[in-house]
């Protein structure tokens, strides 16, 4: 029998390798259970998960709150959007009033890189990253290691190469560490002004030249370029992001090489990642989809039973 | 007191070859019933008697699965530890099915109250019957009991009953022992 070793799951770079293994190991079962005419367990029928998004989601609210339903858990759902938060109430104050109502776990997105930290030294219940800012969406690195392992068995001895906006991404944020961890070298890929000062520091190399990096990679994680989170213009225009970094059929045909091609969505169809590729066998991105609801399954199951 | 022995291998071999044929008796060729084992350790039994059953009535088609209970249990989170999931694993559907349920010892009965829920999420099947290796009679806390039954033991609730495997443990054997032992 085994266990985590944190009781919230805030970062990847937070967890051991091992916890990592067994959430992996744990969605196995899930992704069983997701292939049964019943897709239903009774796991967690005792016990109640605030949905907290104070940023808007589609994808991964729906997969937490089906995850949640999957497992027999009760849930409630809270968007920053209609709350007492335009009211002026204050992260903490917030929380405490739902928690007073008996919840057991949050699950929790949030401009601010850092809130669920925060949050977890004040607070008992079990806290899930649903993305901080531009810090950390554990679960989106879980699901896309656990995609890649799905595909090739293991981690270890993989070229990923993640491309795109490197510097506000939690997706990388979460997917090098995860990567890293479970043996496999990262390579980061876009414009210089997109790109972490200190990305060798995260365990990962940069290589600008969107060709080389392709011929050398097993997996390419292709990023969204978050319009959103730049205030600042750091790449000129999207059309010249788009022929410089965006991934086409034809780039693809011209390395020798049959790449697995991942991304977290949503795509921004001809910006960073053309039709001919997303639609195409090459793409897991659908397979990323499915298994984010097995994985975060696991991480609630195993979270749960910490308590 | 001192671990004994309850059954040695020769006995053990012996048991299994009963249950077998208690089980063609009941489901002639099987063409209608299946095995199923309960993870971890009915599985061994499962797959020893689905293996003596098929040499026995020389066929190959004996439908044989492993099913998994963890996420059924009524005990999660009361050992303060998340309990870790095995494999299950039946790659037919048990609608209509006449289901052996397979485990090496019946104590509390809790186990297979579980797994009636977990099988019920795979389909509906015509019945399910259950078959042990051991039953510890005294100690029932759910009314279940099994229809086969390999030997029947009375003992206290601080003894424990080991079963152990050739391919596992290098014998087909059962003991008994007492916590204090250990």
């Amino acid at each position: 029998m085994s266990a985590l070793s944190q009781k919230h799951l805030i970062a990847i770079k937070d967890l051991q390798k091992s916890d990592i293994e067994l959430i992996f190991q744990t969605a196995d079962t899930f992704k069983e259970v997701l292939q049964r005419p019943i897709k239903k367990v009774p796991s967690l029928r005792d016990i109640t998960i605030a949905n907290l998004f104070f940023e808007d989601s589609t994808r991964t609210r729906i997969s937490f709150e089906l995850a949640e339903k999957r497992l027999s858990a009760d849930t409630i759902n809270f968007s920053a959007s209609g709350s007492s938060v335009k009211k002026g109430e204050t992260l903490l104050d917030t929380v405490n009033n739902i928690l007073a109502m008996k919840v057991d776990m949050i699950v929790m997105r949030h401009s601010s890189s850092g809130a669920q930290a925060f949050l977890s030294q004040h607070i008992k219940a079990n806290i899930i990253n649903a993305g901080d800012g531009t810090h950390e969406h554990p679960t989106q690195g879980l699901l896309d290691g656990y995609s890649v392992r799905e595909k090739f068995g293991e981690l270890k001895g993989l070229n990923y190469l993640i491309i795109g906006d490197i510097k506000h991404s939690r997706v990388a944020g979460s997917d090098i560490p995860l990567m890293t961890k479970m043996g496999a070298k990262v390579k980061v890929c876009g414009p210089p002004t997109l790109i972490p000062k200190y990305i060798e520091e995260m365990g990962a190399t940069y290589e600008p030249d969107l060709k080389k990096a392709l011929e050398w990679c097993d997996v390419a994680n292709v990023l969204r370029i978050q319009l959103e989170r730049m205030d600042i213009k750091f790449v000129p225009s999207l059309r010249e992001y788009s022929l410089f970094y965006g991934v086409n059929r034809e780039l693809l045909d011209s390395i020798n090489k049959d790449i697995t091609i991942m991304h977290p969505g949503p795509i921004n169809r001809g910006v960073e990642l053309n039709s001919d590729v997303a639609d195409s066998k090459q793409a897991i991105i659908l397979q990323q989809v499915e298994n984010g609801v097995a994985v975060r399954m696991a991480a609630l199951y195993l979270l749960a039973g910490r308590a | 007191m001192k671990p004994r022995i309850i059954l040695d291998s020769s006995k053990f071999a012996l048991t299994v070859e009963r249950l077998c044929h208690q089980l063609i008796e009941q489901h002639r060729d099987f063409s209608q019933s299946c095995i199923i084992g309960v993870q971890p350790r009915g599985v061994f039994l499962a797959e020893r008697i689905h293996s003596r059953l098929q040499a026995i009535l020389k066929k190959k088609d004996i439908q044989y699965g492993k099913l998994d209970i963890t996420l059924y249990r009524d005990d999660f989170r009361q050992k303060g530890k998340p309990m870790t999931t095995n494999e299950t694993d039946i790659p037919f559907s048990l609608e209509g099915k006449n289901v052996v349920l397979v485990d090496d010892v019946l104590f509390t009965g809790r186990t297979i109250r579980s797994a009636l829920d977990a099988l019920l999420d795979y389909g509906r099947p015509n019945d399910v019957e259950l078959l042990v290796l051991i039953d510890r009679r005294l100690q029932r806390h759910l009314p279940i009991q099994a229809k086969y039954v390999g030997k029947v033991i009375d003992s206290i609730t601080t003894e424990k009953v080991k079963v152990e495997w050739k391919d596992l443990d290098g014998a087909d054997k059962v003991w008994i022992t007492s916590d204090h032992n250990e």
